[in-house]
C-alpha cells in the first residue's frame, strides 16, 4: 500500500535521478527503516515496559506488545507516587526540569546574542581582547571548571535553588561565536542604511538584528533546551532536596541496587514522560523555524 | 533647499590609507552633483563623508551653510539610495518605506500618506505588501529610491544606484531619476563610474583620481575642455585618441599644425575625425595616415580601429563603411578640435 507513495520523492517531482533505478529506491528506503528501527526500538519498548506490571516486568522475557497497565502505571507515576522518589511526584519533577531547561536555553540565548552583538557593531577598547576571553572559555566545559564551580555556589548559598542550578551553564562561547559568525554576514550597507533611517543602536537591534536572527535563535533554542534537559553531572551536585531534582537525577535515585526493590514500570513510566517535552519543543519549533527559513530566503 | 559645501576634505583611514586628499566642491541648491572615477578613486568615501558614515579627517563638510562634521548622519537630514539597495529583507515593501519615518516619531497616518503619495510617484502601489525577496532587480531599486524620497530630505545620496541594473533599465532608470530629481528640487550627489551615466545626469561633473578633484564644471564643458589627459580619457565613449609628440613632431603624420607651447601629447575625439584624403577635406589641421586593423559596425556608426601615430587611434564614422582590415586611410582632424596636453598631462 505504502509503495506508490515512497516511490514519489518529497519534493514532489515524479521523475527519477540520472542513474537511479527503481531497486536503488526499494534499497535506499529499507536501509532508512532499519535504521529507524534501530533507533526507535529501545523507545518502543520502554513505552512497552511501562504497561506492564512490575511482575510481568521482572519474569523475562517482557512481551513485544504493550500491556493492559497503561492507565494504573501512569496514574501512580503522575498522582500516587508518594515516598517512591521521595516523596516527590514526576509533575514537580517535570517542572523543575522546565524551568532549567528553558532558564539555561534563554538565558544563554540573550546573553550571547547580546555579547555578538558588541563584539560585532561596536568599536570599544580591548575588543579583541574580550573576544578571545570568550573564545576560550569554551576550552572549559562545566566538567573542568566543576570544584571552583561550586565552591561558588555554595559560598552564594544557591545550593538547591533554581539560580544555583541554571546560572553556571548559562554562560556559552558557542551560541556566541555562532551569532558572531551570523552578524559578519548582514551587510554593512543594511547598518548604514538603519542609520540613516534614525535607527540608534538598540532600535536596530530590535527592529533588524533580532527578526533576520529569528531562525538562528529557534535552531539554538532547541539544541540548547536539549542541552539543558539532559544535564545531569551539575544538577546531581548541587541539588540535595528531593523536591529541587530535574527528572534525569530522580529517574537514577529510583533505581536500587536490588533489581527487586526498584518499581521498573514507574521507571519505564518517568522515562517516556522525560522524553516528552523535548520532543514536543523539537516538534513545535520545527515547525517554527521552518516558517522562520521560508519567510526570509525562499 | 540646500547647498552642501566641501572644503578642503580629507579623509585617512585607520590603516593609513590616505583615500581623499583634499577636495572642496560647492554643490549650489537642487543641483545634481556627479562624482566620477575609477574603482578605488575614494567617491564612496567622500560620499560616505557628506552622509556622516565616516567621520572627516580633515576640512568641513558643510549641509545648507551648517557645518556637519559632527553631525551624525541621522540628523543631517540626508537620504542614501545604495549600491545592493540594503532593503531590510524581512520587511514589507510599505515598513521598509516607512521605518525612516517612524523612527523620527511621524504620527501614523501622515506616515501611511506619504508612503502612499511616493509609492504612486514611484509606481509601487501594488507592491507595497511584498517583501524584497519577492522583487526583481528594477523593483528593488524602485523601492530603495522611494525610501530616500519618502523621507524628503534636504539631500540625496547615491551610491552607484544603477550598477546591479541590466543596460537597458539602467537607461531607463537615469532618464528617471534626472526626472525625479528635477521635479523634486533635491539637492543630489550621485556616485558612479560609468561615464555615460555622469555625463547625462549631471548639473555638476566632478571627475575623481588617486583621492583629488582632476575637474569640475559642466559636463560638456569638460567634455569640450578636459583638463588633463586622464579626464581626456575618461570622459567619452570612446575615449580621445591620445599620441605621443617627440620634439614637436607626430610620427607619421602628413601635415602637424603649430603645435600649442611645449606639449608632448595631442588628442582628438573619435568623433572629431574625419576620412579622406587632402582634395576631400580642406583647411588647417592634423593629417595622418592610418592603417586600419579593425572595423566595428554599429549600426548607426562604425568604428575603426586604426595603428596611426605611433600609437593607436579610434575613428568613428557615420553610418556604415566600406573600409575593410587593412586599408590604409588618410585622416584628418582639424585645428580647433585638437587638444594639447603638456608632459605632466595637464591641458596646455
Ligand atoms: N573602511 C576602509 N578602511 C580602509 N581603507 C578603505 C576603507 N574603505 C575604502 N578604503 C580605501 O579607500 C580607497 C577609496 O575607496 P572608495 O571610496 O570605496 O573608492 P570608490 O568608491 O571610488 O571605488 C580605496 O583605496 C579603498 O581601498
Ligand atoms: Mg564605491
Amino acid at each position: 500500500m505504502a509503495e506508490p507513495k515512497a516511490l514519489v520523492p518529497a519534493s514532489g517531482h515524479d521523475k527519477l535521478m540520472i542513474g537511479q533505478s527503481i531497486a536503488g529506491i526499494y534499497v535506499a528506503h529499507a536501509i532508512l527503516i532499519l535504521g529507524i528501527v534501530i533507533v526507535a526500538f529501545p523507545i518502543y519498548y520502554t513505552f512497552v515496559a511501562s504497561t506492564h506490571s512490575l511482575q510481568t516486568i521482572l519474569r523475562p522475557p517482557l512481551p513485544l506488545l504493550p500491556g493492559d497497565r497503561f492507565v494504573e502505571n501512569y496514574y501512580e507515576a503522575l498522582f500516587g507516587g508518594v515516598g517512591r522518589i521521595g516523596g516527590v511526584s514526576v509533575a514537580t519533577l517535570l517542572v523543575n526540569t522546565t524551568i532549567v531547561a528553558l532558564g539555561i536555553a534563554i538565558g544563554k540565548i540573550v546573553i550571547s546574542i547580546l555579547s555578538a552583538y558588541a563584539i560585532v557593531f561596536f568599536r570599544f577598547p580591548f575588543r579583541m581582547v574580550f573576544f578571545w576571553l570568550i573564545f576560550i572559555t569554551l576550552m572549559l566545559p562545566v566538567e573542568v571548571r566543576i570544584l571552583p564551580t561550586y565552591k561558588v555556589m555554595v559560598d552564594l548559598g544557591l545550593i538547591d535553588t533554581y539560580t544555583g542550578l541554571i546560572l553556571p551553564l548559562i554562560a556559552s562561547a558557542t551560541a556566541t561565536l555562532l551569532f558572531r559568525q551570523f552578524f559578519l554576514t548582514i551587510p554593512g550597507e543594511l547598518v548604514e542604511a538603519a542609520r540613516v533611517d534614525g535607527a540608534g543602536p538598540w532600535r536596530f537591534f530590535k527592529d533588524i538584528l533580532l527578526p533576520l536572527s529569528r531562525t538562528n535563535i529557534a535552531a539554538l533554542f532547541v539544541i540548547l533546551f536539549i542541552y539543558g534537559w539532559t544535564q545531569y553531572l551539575w544538577p546531581l551536585l548541587v541539588t540535595n532536596r528531593n523536591d529541587m531534582n530535574t527528572i534525569v537525577i530522580a529517574l537514577k535515585k529510583m533505581i536500587s541496587f536490588a533489581d527487586a526493590d526498584t518499581e521498573w514500570h514507574l521507571v519505564m513510566v518517568t522515562s517516556m514522560l522525560a522524553i516528552v517535552p523535548p520532543i514536543l519543543v523539537v516538534v513545535l519549533m520545527q515547525r517554527w523555524f521552518v516558517r522562520g527559513l521560508v519567510d526570509t530566503e525562499k | 533647499m540646500a547647498t552642501v559645501d566641501l572644503k578642503d576634505v580629507r579623509k585617512v583611514y585607520a590603516g593609513g590609507v590616505e583615500a581623499v586628499k583634499g577636495v572642496s566642491i560647492a554643490i549650489p541648491d537642487k543641483a545634481l552633483c556627479v562624482l566620477v572615477g575609477p574603482s578605488g578613486c575614494g567617491k564612496s568615501t567622500l560620499l560616505r563623508m557628506i552622509a556622516g558614515l565616516e567621520t572627516i579627517s580633515a576640512g568641513t563638510c558643510s549641509i545648507d551653510g551648517k557645518v556637519v562634521n559632527a553631525v551624525g548622519p541621522t540628523e543631517r537630514d540626508i537620504a542614501m539610495v545604495f549600491q545592493n539597495y540594503a532593503l531590510y529583507p524581512h520587511m514589507k515593501v510599505y515598513d521598509n518605506m516607512a521605518y525612516g519615518l517612524r523612527n523620527r516619531g511621524m504620527p501614523k497616518d501622515e506616515v501611511d500618506k506619504r508612503v502612499r503619495t511616493t509609492a504612486k510617484t514611484l509606481e509601487l502601489e501594488h507592491l507595497l505588501e511584498r517583501r524584497p525577496r519577492e522583487l526583481s532587480g528594477g523593483q528593488r531599486q524602485r523601492v530603495a529610491m522611494g525610501r530616500a524620497i519618502v523621507r524628503n530630505p534636504k539631500v540625496f545620496l547615491f551610491d552607484e544606484p544603477l550598477s546591479n541594473l541590466d543596460a537597458k533599465l539602467r537607461g531607463q532608470m537615469r532618464v528617471e531619476i534626472k526626472s525625479l530629481q528635477r521635479q523634486l528640487g533635491v539637492t543630489s550627489v550621485y556616485v558612479t563610474h560609468d561615464q555615460l551615466e555622469a555625463m547625462t545626469l549631471a548639473d555638476v561633473l566632478v571627475v575623481m583620481n588617486g583621492g583629488l578633484v582632476e575637474q569640475l564644471g559642466a559636463p560638456l564643458d569638460i567634455y569640450e575642455k578636459p583638463a588633463s589627459t586622464f579626464v581626456a580619457s575618461f570622459i567619452g565613449a570612446p575615449p580621445m585618441n591620445l599620441l605621443p609628440l617627440r620634439g614637436g613632431q607626430l610620427v607619421d603624420a602628413v601635415t602637424l599644425p603649430e603645435i600649442a607651447g611645449n606639449a608632448a601629447t595631442i588628442g582628438f575625439r573619435p568623433e572629431d575625425c574625419e576620412v579622406g584624403a587632402d582634395g576631400a577635406v580642406s583647411g588647417d589641421g592634423l593629417r595622418l595616415m592610418a592603417r586600419v586593423e579593425g572595423v566595428e559596425p554599429v549600426g548607426a556608426e562604425s568604428f575603426l580601429y586604426c595603428a596611426a601615430g605611433g600609437g593607436k587611434i579610434v575613428v568613428r564614422v557615420a553610418g556604415r563603411t566600406e573600409v575593410l582590415v587593412g586599408d590604409q586611410l588618410p585622416i584628418f582632424a582639424r585645428r580647433e578640435k585638437l587638444h594639447f596636453f603638456g608632459s605632466d598631462g595637464k591641458r596646455v
